[in-house]
């Protein structure tokens, strides 16, 4: 009975999720001629240039995710300690970005960081600094544009997981001698710990493929593999090429799911456990 | 029962045959689907070409952006074609045509007769002649053509000379080795030749590699390197003529030269297996007419491809012989060579991305 309930959900899974896969796996080991190739992988390793933005790719994501964890974290724990009705409140600021679009949150950036932007003519005004500080078209302003939109993400999830700490547990912390401190760290944090890594993992692997932020604030200097993926595609038609890409940005985040879900050993929620 | 059914069958022939008519309704005028891109350049061409030639040939088109010949291709090759006439450069066109993603254009419906001789192929017809140029910010280095202004490729690699930042494409290779042959030293008819080998290719990349680190930006689109000058993000950058016009009407202090810019022209072109394929031609025929082209000076710096246009265009002679096109300025540019790109745009954007991401 409750099979049947879910087989139109696995019809679904099937017809959006794994038969487009599959084509993408398929066209990725098709070349232009229409036969069977390998060339699309050994151009990846030929050029150096698929490496980089590998690298670039992970190193933004990576950054993205601890900027919010420096953020979030304390940002969450304000949230989970306030009186509902405030936290009401609270919450609408965290939860308004989400309701506009990300392509104007991205140029607002850009307009709010560049050379003569509002942040430097203001800075320059009151003296802060002499010379426009260069904070975007490059790696700095990637990383505040990606953190800005990310942010929620992380946040709710962990509050989630936040708000069900039995408040009693620091009282009797506190009871049996522990400072505040002390009784964070051995009591509170590793409680959080499930939520806290569920968002991490959000935010990283959306930063993965990401497009238009990095796009659009790296100025070009900041590639990533869908900017790749978009450059042979407007460039070339050649989809083989791009699905390759997409093929092995799919199995590294794969990866990066399984390495962390063996290290903070969610791997029965992930991958199932016999 | 029996009463029941009938009147259902009676209610679904009725439905049937306003289906009916509804398609045979829609084949007869279903409008033309137009495909351009954004910012000025689309904008010129609605108010020169498009609501006009509409209005007059009493074609009717749906308007839409992001033209691009990768669509067009995956649109043709997944069988679901939506767009009639898209806007290209002309070595994207070459490329879709190679791909077979292309209509051949009916030489008996489009009249182009009196066009600029390789202005138009098999597969894509001639809209406008533009230039890519090198732009700067003239409160920083002059107005063009005033004294100590830069002047040549090699002024925009002399970083002790004009200091300060620069812009360069992004994520594509057309139009970005040749100003950096010439930067070096290449003469203009020799630069196709030298790209000709890797050697060459390598030389050019070399050569940018020399400039990147002034090299702040790299721009995307028209409508960011017209963006850069105004916000005056960068000083120097590289770019389509008519962009910077547009861009100093809006207050941008931006000017460029034709002193060794490349030459090339945008085109009009059609989607295999286009819905509208007959209507759209004869749209196509009637867009390239010079009664219209003899307009698209007033709203962007781009040459008209139909040499009738030059004869009874109204516009002013200063603006006449600021266009690309103009006898005066086509000696001073290198055309572009689509026969160089169709051999050599794969592995010269391998090469430039591999710089890119260094």
């Amino acid at each position: 009975m409750l099979l049947g309930f879910s087989i139109p959900a696995i019809l679904v899974v099937i017809a959006i999720i794994l038969i487009p896969i599959g084509w993408l796996f398929y066209l990725s080991f098709i070349g232009n001629d229409g036969q069977f190739t390998m060339e699309h992988y050994q151009k990846m390793v030929e050029y150096k240039s698929y490496k980089r933005v590998f690298f670039t790719t992970f190193q933004v994501s990576l950054f993205t995710t601890i900027i919010c964890i420096l953020i979030g974290y304390p940002l969450a724990y304000f949230l989970a300690s306030l009186p509902p009705r405030v936290a009401g409140f609270f919450m609408l600021a965290v939860l308004l970005p989400f309701w506009t679009s990300l392509l104007v949150r991205t140029y607002a950036w850009l307009v709010l960081l560049q050379k003569k932007g509002i942040l430097n003519e203001f800075a320059m005004n009151i003296g802060l600094w002499d010379t426009p500080l260069k904070l975007v078209h490059n790696m700095t302003g990637t990383l505040i544009g990606m953190a800005h939109i990310m942010l929620p993400f992380l946040v709710l999830p962990l509050l989630g997981s936040m708000k069900k700490i039995d408040k009693d547990l620091m009282h009797a912390a506190a009871n049996v001698g522990a400072s505040p401190s002390k009784a964070f760290w051995t009591v509170f944090f590793p409680l959080s710990i499930s939520g806290l890594v569920a968002g991490s993992l959000i935010v990283f692997v959306l930063c993965l493929g990401f497009y238009v932020t990095p796009a659009v604030l790296g100025g070009g200097r900041v590639v990533m593999v869908s900017t790749q993926i978009t450059a042979i595609l407007e460039n070339q038609f050649n989809w083989g090429a791009a699905s390759a890409l997409g093929v092995v940005l799919l199995i590294s985040t794969l990866l990066v799911l399984y390495i962390s879900s063996k290290i903070f050993k969610f791997d029965n929620a992930l991958f199932g456990k016999k | 029962m029996k009463q029941f059914s009938k009147s259902i069958n009676r209610a679904s022939s009725l439905l049937l045959a306003a289906g009916i008519t509804a398609a045979a309704g829609i084949a007869t005028a279903a409008p033309v689907t137009v495909v351009s891109w954004g910012g000025s350049y689309g904008k010129a061409q609605d108010a020169a070409l498009f609501t006009d030639a509409a209005k007059n040939s009493g074609i009717e088109i749906v308007r839409e952006s992001g033209a691009s010949m990768s669509k067009t291709c995956l649109q043709v090759e997944s069988g679901s074609v939506n767009w009639d006439l898209v806007v290209t450069g002309s070595g994207g066109s070459a490329s879709a045509a190679a791909k077979g993603c292309l209509e051949k254009i009916d030489y008996d419906v489009v009249d182009v007769s009196n066009f600029i001789p390789g202005t138009y192929t098999d597969y894509c017809v001639g809209s406008d002649v533009f230039a890519t140029v090198m732009s700067w910010n003239t409160d920083k280095y002059g107005k063009p053509g005033s004294a100590g202004a830069p002047k040549t490729w090699a002024d925009f690699w002399d970083v002790k000379k004009f200091p300060g930042t620069r812009a360069y494409r992004a994520n594509n290779v057309d139009g970005v080795l040749e100003p950096a042959l010439m930067a070096d030293g290449v003469p203009m008819d020799k630069v196709y030749e030298v790209l000709s080998t890797e050697a060459g290719m390598k030389r050019a990349i070399d050569k940018i590699r020399e400039l990147k680190p002034h090299i702040s930006v790299f721009w995307t689109s028209g409508a960011m390197q017209a963006q850069l000058m105004k916000d005056a993000e960068v000083d120097m950058t590289t770019g389509w003529n008519g962009r910077f016009d547009n861009a100093a009407k809006d207050g941008a202090k931006v000017g460029y030269s034709f002193d060794q810019a490349l030459l090339d022209y945008d085109c009009f072109a059609m989607p295999k297996g286009a819905p509208e394929k007959d209507t759209a031609m004869k749209f196509l025929a009637e867009v390239s007419k010079a009664k219209y082209q003899a307009n698209l000076p007033f709203h962007i710096t781009y040459g008209p491809t139909n040499k009738g246009a030059y004869d009874i265009t109204t516009a002013p002679k200063e603006l006449i012989e600021a266009l690309p096109s103009h006898p005066k300025n086509v000696p001073l540019m290198l055309p572009v060579s689509l026969d160089w790109y169709a051999k050599n745009r794969v592995k010269a954007l391998e090469m430039y991305m591999e710089l890119i991401s260094e």
